[in-house]
């Protein structure tokens, strides 16, 4: 299979994978959409839930290919832009709900109208050794600076904590996955592209596996946060993510094993993130991001279905440039 | 509406949803055209631009806004924007001489205009919404056939703060609630306080 795939071009290798995705996709639609229509009559309120369950994964999945393919299609500069306004919406949920006091406004303003765009600059203009560093060094200083010249300090180390919590999450986090279109690397000639693909399809069927593994087991591992992460569920996902990231190590720079590697990395820290965004949630006494109708209609907000790549990105990130030397 | 109000509204619009989302939630009614008094806690300028874009489109364009006049007819832009983006009723927020500051609304209520309210007549900075003022009573007396829906605001305080020019993005919401009938018998304090109750009721749901 290997062989075949390297001797594909590299935009028919894209077309192939997006025609596979879609189809799993596809078949994954038809058979819940087939098991709906014959499971109605008395359903338990645990099956109803995990039907709704499984429709939610299904839409995100949708949504991610979705979106991925039109960053693929449209190329990297539009994919960088597509990522900055994912950016915007998902930092708007996110200080949504973590309430912040009249003297933080401008550190708001800030980071929505200053530090986003810049930060989306750096991934435009190629400055990775700035990229890699403007958040987590300027802007934490700055950040706080602001919202102290207001002259506030009640609950002053919490305000400051949440406004960088989002903008470390929402915007460094996710400004890594349009940053690895541009990593060129030396004596490879394929997409950039693959690699988002890569580490999004290796993020998403992780997570989908631990999904379907934690059915029926009992004893979570942290019950106040999260009643669906086991230790052996999580294992199973990062199997499967990891098995996945080797069968396509044809389309990327690594080679199996290190493709195998990769795919670990990415998927640990992906699935833990996801963990750690729930805690947060559960913190705030709501189920998913996004506004006060949301939890009617049962539709999760942006950040549920990017928080894993959120803080996968990153991580992945490094961990290839490091690797690679780039 | 002309070319230049709609392409402004079109503006606003876009604007309000990419900053708040402009959710609307119908919790005690369906969005319907019947004549209307939607009454809501005040906490920002910004109230009367989040109701109008939250209602559907056919309702828009029978709902008027009140809006304080010293404030909003302050500079020509928003003159002109409240006048023919909005359409809003202007009330004086000082009484001056002797006429009725409730004259205006009667009048939009008698062409058979929906109104958008805010019965505590300012802006509010604590949790909770101040008394509401007697207008929404005089008005309730008057128009007995008007429908009363009471109607939370939440979050647009944190978008536009006080004293703030640049909006910041927060997701906000407007719930519509169940409406309230003023009963043959019942007297102002009475009312105004059950009116009260029903917004604040609002938050919770």
């Amino acid at each position: 299979m290997g062989s075949f795939l390297r001797s594909l071009s590299p935009s028919q290798q894209v077309g192939l994978l997006f025609v596979v995705v879609f189809g799993l996709l596809a078949l994954a639609t038809v058979a819940v959409l087939l098991l709906s229509l014959r499971e109605r009559a008395h359903d338990s309120d645990a099956t109803i839930q995990r039907r709704h369950d499984n429709l939610a994964l299904l839409r995100t999945s949708w949504v991610m290919a979705v979106v991925f393919w039109v960053g693929w299609a449209a190329g990297e500069r539009a994919a960088i832009v597509m990522f900055a306004v994912l950016s915007f919406l998902v930092l708007r949920e996110f200080i949504s709900l973590s309430p912040t006091r009249r003297g933080d406004h401008r550190a708001l303003v800030l980071a929505f109208f200053v530090v986003l765009p810049l930060q989306y600059a750096l991934v435009w203009t190629e400055r990775f050794d700035l990229f890699t560093v403007f958040v987590p060094v300027y802007v934490f200083l700055a950040i706080p600076v602001v919202s102290a010249l207001r002259n506030d300090p009640q609950r002053f180390l919490e305000r400051a904590a949440k406004l960088q919590w989002g903008i470390m999450v929402c915007v460094y986090g996710l400004s890594h996955v349009p940053a690895l279109l541009l990593l060129s690397f030396p004596r490879w000639n394929g997409e950039s592209a693959f690699l988002v693909f890569f580490l999004v399809l290796v993020v998403q069927t992780c997570m989908l596996v631990q999904h379907l593994a934690a059915r029926g087991r009992t004893r979570p591992v942290a019950p106040a946060i999260s009643d669906s992460f086991h230790w052996a569920s999580w294992g199973w996902g990062l199997l499967a993510g990891g098995l996945v990231g080797a069968l396509l190590a044809g389309l990327t720079p690594f080679k199996p094993l290190p493709a195998l590697a990769m795919a670990l990395v990415a998927c640990v820290a992906g699935t833990l993130g996801h963990l750690v965004m729930k805690a947060i949630k559960r913190d705030r006494g709501v189920t998913h991001w996004g506004g006060a109708s949301r939890s009617v209609t049962g539709a999760a907000g942006l950040l549920d279905r990017l928080d894993a790549l959120c803080f996968a990105a990153p991580v992945f990130f490094h961990s290839v440039r490091w690797t690679f030397n780039l | 509406m002309n070319l230049a109000a709609r392409a402004m509204s079109l503006f606003l619009l876009g604007l309000v949803r990419l900053l708040t989302g402009a959710q609307a939630r119908w919790h005690g009614c369906p969005p319907k055209a019947e004549q209307r008094i939607y009454f809501a806690n005040h906490q920002s300028h910004a109230d009367l631009v989040l109701i109008w874009a939250a209602l559907p489109h056919e309702l828009r364009a029978i709902t008027r806004p009140i809006a304080a006049r010293d404030y909003w007819t302050a500079s020509p832009l928003k003159r002109w924007i409240t006048t023919a983006v909005f359409n809003a009723v202007y009330v004086e927020r000082e009484r001056k001489g002797d006429e009725d500051p409730l004259a205006p609304l009667i009048a939009a209520l008698e062409s058979g205009d929906s109104l958008i309210l805010f019965p505590e007549g300012t802006r509010g900075f604590e949790e909770d919404p101040q008394p509401f003022k007697s207008g929404l009573y005089n008005l309730a007396r008057r128009f007995p056939e008007v429908v009363l829906v009471p109607t939370w605001i939440h979050n647009v305080q944190r978008v536009m703060p006080k004293g703030e020019v640049v909006p910041v993005p927060v997701l906000c919401s407007v719930t519509f609630g169940e409406p309230l009938r003023l009963g043959t018998d019942e007297d102002r304090a009475e009312f105004l306080t059950r009116a009260r109750a029903a917004v604040i009721a609002l938050r919770e749901v």
